[in-house]
């Protein structure tokens, strides 16, 4: 039995409403369980009066630098004791899951178990980050809890200036769209850069996240500094009888307006007999046509990625979506995942070695112009790089025989 | 001699394949076709010939043990002992026989789990941390979570929507709650407070000097302390000076408000990509629920749910019918903070004798 409980007036609102209330499990956690009291005390506070009471500090497990989010309270009485000391600490363990987010409940069972043990009982499934979050733990039960979890096969992921918790797609697992193993790239990516992401050392954060199609439902292409998007090079398949059948099902007009004339490209037409003709080199991959006709429209055979760098939102210069460093690498065998983890190593080092403190990757491209990052990391240019060429006149050209020499020379090799 | 320290098994991230369902493990990267039976279900079937049922299910993200261990008491009962989650917090549970989905659904329904977030329907709102954990927040996540979920819980259980509708929320302007087709984040109003007795103890200056995006901070002695000082012309009240020196107390009861901007898209389909565009701002920022804002975002969603066509996202539909539209629509003010006056602002502006009448 813990202590008793705070009022909560404000907190108590949001128990009600068809929606799982997370105020109903802080309350059932404080049944016996002082720091929830406490935070739920701290919680109410600040609902009053809007305002946050927590600040960071140094907490961390022996061997990291980072991966821990300590969280110190600052609501203090006059006499500069915690006024809800039970929770005076509560930091977070933030921790990678598998990719996918994919569990067998055994698993998350042992994580209940540890988090009852050394924690405040509160789970988040998952932070923003990707990361599970072990949310209230006391200093000192910070490097416990962690050994038990990583006993587990489980580790740390990242805070700070660092490389940071990847995140991908449900994918190959149960996705006909997925393009590449998902599950493999993301951990292949964030394995190869732990050093980066257990000690802190980069000029700021650095995301790797992984989509297997252009749907990119992790939202890559806006967040992370290195995004992986499969793709595919062939023709798209087309099932035509299943064509046929759907638009038996949706109609001529649903089809039409809602298939046909919905292609950015206008690669696609409807037959007479109500088959479907795509032209192909117009196509740009977007998924649209794939996405409503599920049955009768699936991605090519010839599958890879295209990798594009430097997604990022507000701080500093304004919100940069990442931009595409490589139109389309196949990522099948051992020796392209090794490609993508030297690419990925190289452009971790030129971030490393040229952003200026507290800038992220987009922000550094911009600054320097695309083309120095390329030949930095050691990329080759292409036309699909860019939405279009330059419109201002401003650039020496003193060498374009020979930058023209070399475009040649690529385009006979 | 005492015992070594235990050091880290750097094990990183673990494999896929140790934790997958075996129907997802036996078909991992073969399959065929898809289709959603109902609201909240999907149906998978892969080259091999074999099917899996998912049935997703809305969760509060932020989970006592408890509700962890119901959960998985109820995948271990009715889905084969495997769950996972998506990006949003929803929970997913795998079914390898149809007649198991209707048991799942009645007991995750009866144990207060609301069935949906797939398709066309309005998802569970990705969200930040807020009071109850972040050291920088402006307003609460979970709580203004939970009580717009009230308010859009028939949406999420339903597939009524033009196209899918996927909302963040974010406590500062850092947004770690990311793009959205509706997104609701805080946005200052006035200055930060300078705590000058603070600076010098805890700031390194040099380094908040260079966040300011637009160079709005300059050392100073202030009292005799070495500290900052703010040019209140200047300053745009981002909040970036904020978390690396906590003296800069940009977060203020009164004059952090919320904003809503709408448009957001990650997605390559049909159109390419876009950030999401403010379209209400001066919300008040009103604990336990948030009812103006709520007023905002479902007046929002209940236009575009009448207005726009089969697959339009809600930025696609508003780019077709054009922005004067949407706000005559919507009955949102048009105001000068509308446009844009930032790096690049010119490109969005319009540069066409383009106009709808």
């Amino acid at each position: 039995m813990a202590k008793p409980m705070h009022a909560t007036p404000m907190l108590d609102q949001l128990e009600s409403g068809p929606w799982p209330s997370f105020v109903t499990g802080l309350k059932r956690l404080a049944n016996d369980n002082d720091m929830m009291v406490d935070l739920l005390g701290q919680l109410e506070t600040s609902y009053e009066t809007r305002k946050g009471y927590w600040k960071g500090g140094t907490v961390g497990v022996i061997g990291y630098g980072g991966g821990i989010i300590p969280r110190f309270t600052e609501l203090k009485g006059a006499d500069g004791k915690p006024k809800f000391p039970a929770a005076a600490e509560f930091h977070t363990l933030r921790v990678m899951p598998p990719p996918g987010m994919h569990y067998d409940t055994n698993t998350i069972r042992k994580f209940c178990d540890i988090w009852e043990k050394y924690g405040s009982g509160l789970i988040a499934f998952h932070g923003q980050s990707g990361d599970i979050m072990f949310q209230g733990c006391t200093s000192e039960n910070v490097q416990p809890a962690f050994d038990e979890i990583n006993e587990m096969g489980f580790d740390l992921g990242g805070a700070g200036p660092a490389v940071r918790t990847g995140m991908s797609c449900v994918g190959a697992a149960r996705c006909e769209q997925s393009c590449i193993d998902e599950g493999r790239t993301m951990r292949a990516l964030v394995n190869n850069a732990l050093d980066d992401m257990h000690r802190p050392a980069l000029p700021y954060k650095f995301k790797y996240k992984v989509s297997g199609c252009p749907n990119d439902c992790m939202n890559s292409v806006q967040r992370a500094d290195l995004a992986v998007i499969g793709t595919w090079r062939d023709d798209m398949k087309v099932d035509q009888e299943e064509v046929k059948a759907y638009v038996a099902k949706a109609g001529r007009k649903y089809t039409i307006d809602n298939v046909i004339t919905r292609c950015p490209t206008q690669a696609l037409s409807l037959n007479d007999d109500d088959t479907l003709a795509v032209d192909n080199k117009s196509c740009v991959r977007c998924m649209h046509c794939i996405n409503v006709m599920t049955k009768a429209l699936s991605p090519g055979d010839d599958k890879g990625i295209t990798l594009l760098c430097g997604g990022k939102r507000t701080l500093k210069i304004g919100d940069l979506m990442g931009t595409v460093i490589v139109p389309f690498h196949k990522l099948e065998s051992d020796e392209d995942f090794e490609w993508l983890e030297e690419l990925a190593s190289e452009i971790l080092e030129f971030f490393a070695d040229n952003a200026l403190e507290h800038e992220r990757t987009g922000e550094m491209i911009e600054r320097i112009g695309l083309t120095n990052f390329l030949e930095g990391v050691g990329l080759e240019i292409d036309p699909n790089m860019i939405e279009r060429p330059r419109m201002n006149p401003y650039v020496r050209t003193d060498d374009w025989d020979e930058e023209a020499a070399k475009w040649s020379e690529r385009a006979s090799a | 001699m005492a015992d070594a320290p235990r050091m880290p098994d750097e094990c990183g991230v673990p494999d896929i394949q140790d934790y997958l369902h075996p129907v997802l493990k036996k078909n991992y990267g073969n399959w065929k076709w898809h289709d959603r039976p109902r609201p909240g279900v999907l149906h998978h079937v892969a080259h091999s010939g074999d099917e899996i049922w998912t049935v997703r299910a809305g969760t509060q993200r932020q989970m006592d043990l408890y509700t962890i261990r119901k959960l998985m008491d109820i995948a271990d009962q009715f889905a084969e002992g495997y769950v996972r989650f998506t990006i949003r917090s929803n929970i997913e549970f795998m079914l390898s026989e149809e007649s198991k989905v209707q048991p799942l659904i009645d007991k995750l329904q009866a144990e207060g789990f609301p069935i949906g977030g797939t398709g066309n329907s309005v998802s569970m709102i990705s969200h930040t941390q807020g009071w109850l954990h972040c050291d920088i927040p402006g307003t609460d996540a979970s709580g203004a979570v939970k009580a717009l979920m009230d308010e859009l819980y028939h949406e999420f259980t339903h597939e009524e929507m033009p196209n899918r509708v996927r909302m963040t929320t974010s406590c500062c302007q850092i947004n770690c709650g990311g793009q959205g087709d509706i997104a609701i984040n805080i946005q200052h109003t006035k200055p930060p407070k300078i705590d000058h007795t603070q600076v010098a103890n805890i700031c390194e200056r040099p380094a908040v000097v260079a966040r300011c995006p637009v160079a709005a901070i300059r050392p100073a002695l202030v009292n005799g302390k070495p500290s900052l000082e703010v040019d209140e012309r200047k300053c745009i009240c981002c909040g970036a000076c904020f978390p690396p020196c906590p003296p800069m107390q940009i977060n203020d009861p009164e004059h952090s408000k919320l904003a809503i901007w709408v448009g957001g898209k990650n997605s390559n389909a049909r159109s390419k990509p876009t950030f999401h565009k403010l379209v209400a701002a001066g919300l008040p920022n009103n604990p336990p629920r948030w009812p103006e804002v709520a007023e905002v975002v479902k007046n929002i969603l209940k236009v575009y749910k009448e207005d726009a066509r089969d697959w339009e996202r809600l930025g696609e539909w508003a780019e077709r019918i054009g922005w004067a539209r949407f706000f005559e629509k919507t009955g949102l003010p048009f105001t000068k903070y509308h446009i844009d006056n930032w790096r690049g602002s010119r490109n969005n502006l319009n540069a066409s004798a383009h106009i709808r009448f």
